[in-house]
């Protein structure tokens, strides 16, 4: 058989050139996909997105100046059976999901101070650590070990996804001791406390209202998310679709760039070069500079633009003076269930949800953000929150 | 009944107008062809100067590391440390430049002499400890890939400076209708006229037997283990080029460097190059590099979906190289399968007689 290769090639050819005309024109838009902005059901969900919007405006309890022991609208819970005669004693156990980016990278270090310094005041003992290194299955025998040695006097967990570690976590509730989940959520509530910040929803809102106030209607606004899938990433962006359909701006198109710099640099070169993009809206701060460094080499004014807490960024926005705002999951955050843990150990009511403020860097804060962290490396996290440790700033910087 | 009676026509390599693409680089040709006509169709701008170069620029990094894979591939080897070694090199030097600009050209040639040993190690470690190259540069990735992440805890610092940058940012201006002329575009455009001069060398034939046959070659009289040793060393050396490039478009991000070593073998088997070596040419190599940027771009002109890209991606790579295989690329050149032919032609026929 032989089949000429002309037709080979012009069915090949053909068949780009076809599936080029179906995409081209999805519901009418004549510009560009003009993403989707009806979120996608299994990611959102509209009493929670309303009531993280509301979170954003209700005073937390708790010391003024030390956001991590902030709780907003806690049920507060008994912990008096587990009150320990000597704390200084007591082992804590941390499964850690893994290191694998700045942001944990970040906590993780604020995390270890935050134990030193309760370990010198004699409020906690010893401090073990798993790192299941972002798999299940190494987490789920990382927990069963921490049961199984009957050392442990409280267990933290970071959870790496949510339904493979529920049964997990609840081992652990099983064994007895008092459990602390934070991050990322559990299917259970079996844990003591569950410390996150508010969440997605309202961090992707407040990116998004942010671009929707600055920028004038009909503007053109992409979108650069890391990665689908990701319950926290897709929550922002759901937040930001319902947001954007209520405004006039124009959303050209969403892609994902798995935060790698090149890759940004070049899907936004690549947009610059077919039309203006006046905003974009970014889930996480992830290589937002090389993003803007892609409009600064097509010679075009920087866009309105949502980054991260993340310092290469803010020092960005600060150079070029860029109206930017600097939405956070607050990196704080770590510090939180070790506290929790001397809590505990002492006696003393934790919130059962224990939801810390998540408030994102405008301009007002910015510069006194960045001097506070002066010598802290590129990809560290404004909102770290261990400025009072003793390790400050070195254990940050050196790391 | 025999084959070889088809007629005349067929009996010979095929002479004609379009003889300059056999050899593998037709098939990735046309398909460089398609879709850059498809680009066109979506962004009729695109052909202008600017963002052409800002193509070229993009796609410089990945020329040099599908040039680096080719040798090693040619020769019958793998090379997926390329990644990882990249990764590496940018996250260090942004270590020990940290922003001043005195130590650009040390920690340049600090890389490029990391790059070498690297190649060396891989080299060494498959030709005289004999293990498959797969598992030996697997290996090495991991372990770069560990030691920086121990050595950064994770989070790279430190900063580039901006005269490391300027090899993958900048460019000559003033170029009439091109505007920039990108530095990527000559290092990369330079690094392929080289690669083919190299491949026409005593040592690029030798390269090539090698891959065909090391047996048969080492009985030739050529030093196997020392070819092969010095196309993973080049293979180091021109990471560490695509590393100056890379870090100087877009700066540093924990993420830099990851999954380039299959985007690379990609690129050169998409270009024809017969993986298990002996087969393929340098600028088949480098048009699969081309090629394969193009579609990531032509994916963005679509707006097609973000997530079933790879999907697309591989699918069109299978085809391009199913197509290629049918119409000839990657099959045993002509003068060689003849040789098979005569005793398996009448075996009942002539036994009956």
């Amino acid at each position: 058989m032989h089949v000429p290769r002309v037709l080979l090639a012009g069915a090949a050819g053909l068949a780009l050139v076809l599936s080029a005309c179906t995409t081209d024109a999805p519901d009418g838009s004549a510009d560009g996909n003009g993403a989707d902005l009806t979120p996608e059901e299994e990611w959102f969900d509209q009493e929670e997105f309303d009531r993280q919007l509301a979170q954003r405006d209700i005073e937390p309890e708790g010391p003024e100046d030390e956001p991590w022991l902030q709780a907003i609208e806690p049920e507060w819970v008994d912990t008096s059976e587990w009150e320990s005669d000597a704390p200084e004693d007591a082992t804590v156990c941390f499964s850690n999901a893994s290191v694998s980016n700045p942001w944990r990278v970040t906590g993780f270090i604020t995390m270890e101070q935050q134990v030193e310094e309760l370990q010198e005041a004699g409020e906690i003992g010893d401090f073990q650590v798993s790192d299941a290194a972002d798999d299940d299955n190494q987490q789920i025998s990382d927990i069963q070990a921490f049961v199984d040695s009957g050392d442990c006097d409280t267990i933290i967990i970071s959870p790496s996804t949510t339904a493979t570690m529920t049964p997990a976590v609840e081992t652990a509730c099983e064994s007895g001791v008092p459990v602390i989940v934070f991050d990322r959520g559990v299917n259970t509530d079996c844990a003591v406390t569950f410390i996150h910040p508010i969440g997605g929803y309202a961090n992707g809102a407040d990116s998004a209202e942010f671009l929707v106030d600055n920028l004038e209607p009909g503007s053109r606004v992409l979108a650069l998310r890391i990665l689908p899938g990701v319950d926290s990433l897709e929550h922002r962006w759901a937040a930001a679709q319902t947001i954007f359909d209520d405004s006039e701006l124009d959303i050209i198109g969403y892609e994902f760039t798995e935060g790698d710099g090149a890759q940004i640099k070049d899907l936004v070169s690549q947009h610059l070069q077919r039309g203006a993009v006046d905003g974009v809206w970014m889930d996480a701060g992830d290589g937002a500079v090389a993003g803007l460094e892609a409009f600064e080499d097509a010679g075009q004014d920087y866009p309105v633009v949502s980054g991260e807490d993340e310092l290469s960024f803010m020092r960005k926005w600060q150079e070029e003076d860029l109206t930017a705002i600097a939405p956070v999951y607050s990196n704080f955050q770590w510090r939180t269930p070790v506290l929790a843990a001397s809590m505990i150990l002492r006696g003393e009511e934790v919130p059962q949800e224990w939801v810390l403020p998540q408030e994102p860097v405008t301009e007002d804060e910015r510069d006194e953000l960045l001097e506070v962290n002066s010598g802290m490396p590129s990809l560290h996290y404004a909102r770290f929150g261990g400025q009072d440790l003793p390790g400050f700033p070195e254990a940050w910087e050196d790391r | 009944m025999s084959t070889d009676r088809t007629g005349p026509k067929h009996a010979g390599p095929r002479r004609g107008p379009w003889s300059f693409l056999s050899g593998g680089t037709g098939t990735v040709a046309l398909l460089l062809v398609v879709v850059f006509a498809v680009i066109a169709t979506q962004n009729p701008s695109f052909f202008e100067g600017p963002p052409l170069m800002s193509f070229a620029r993009m796609a410089a990094p990945l020329v040099l590391l599908a040039v680096g894979q080719y040798f090693v591939i040619v020769s019958g080897e793998f090379d997926l440390s390329v990644g990882s070694l990249v990764g590496a090199q940018v996250v260090v030097a942004a270590r020990l430049i940290d922003g001043d600009e005195a130590m650009t050209l040390p920690v340049m040639g600090l890389m490029v002499a990391f790059g070498l040993v690297v190649g060396l190690f891989n080299g060494l470690v498959t030709t005289v400890l004999k293990v498959p190259s797969i598992i030996t540069t697997l290996g090495t990735m991991l372990i770069l890939f560990g030691a920086v992440r121990y050595w950064t805890g994770g989070a790279p610092t430190g900063a580039l400076s901006e005269s490391f940058r300027l090899p993958g940012r900048g460019g000559i201006e003033g170029v009439p209708y091109l505007g920039q002329l990108p530095y990527a575009l000559i290092i990369a455009a330079v690094a392929a006229a080289a690669a083919v001069w190299l491949m026409r060398s005593p040592y690029g034939r030798c390269l090539m037997a090698v891959g065909d046959n090391d047996v048969a070659a080492a009985f030739s009289g050529v030093r196997v283990w020392r070819v092969r040793t010095a196309a993973f060393v080049l293979s180091g050396l021109m990471a560490s080029v695509a590393a100056v490039l890379i870090g100087g478009f877009s700066g540093v991000t924990a993420q830099v460097g990851e999954g380039l070593e299959f985007t690379a073998i990609t690129a050169v088997v998409l270009g024809g190059v017969l993986l298990g070596g002996g087969r393929g040419t340098v600028v088949a190599a480098v048009l699969g590099a081309l090629s394969l940027e193009a579609l990531f771009t032509l994916f963005t002109q679509l707006y097609l979906p973000a997530t079933i890209q790879p999907t697309v991606q591989g699918l069109i790579i299978i085809a391009a190289v199913a197509y290629a295989s049918r119409r000839g690329d990657l099959r045993l050149p002509e003068r060689l399968r003849r040789r098979t032919g005569p005793p398996t032609e009448r075996p009942l026929g002539t036994s009956r007689r």
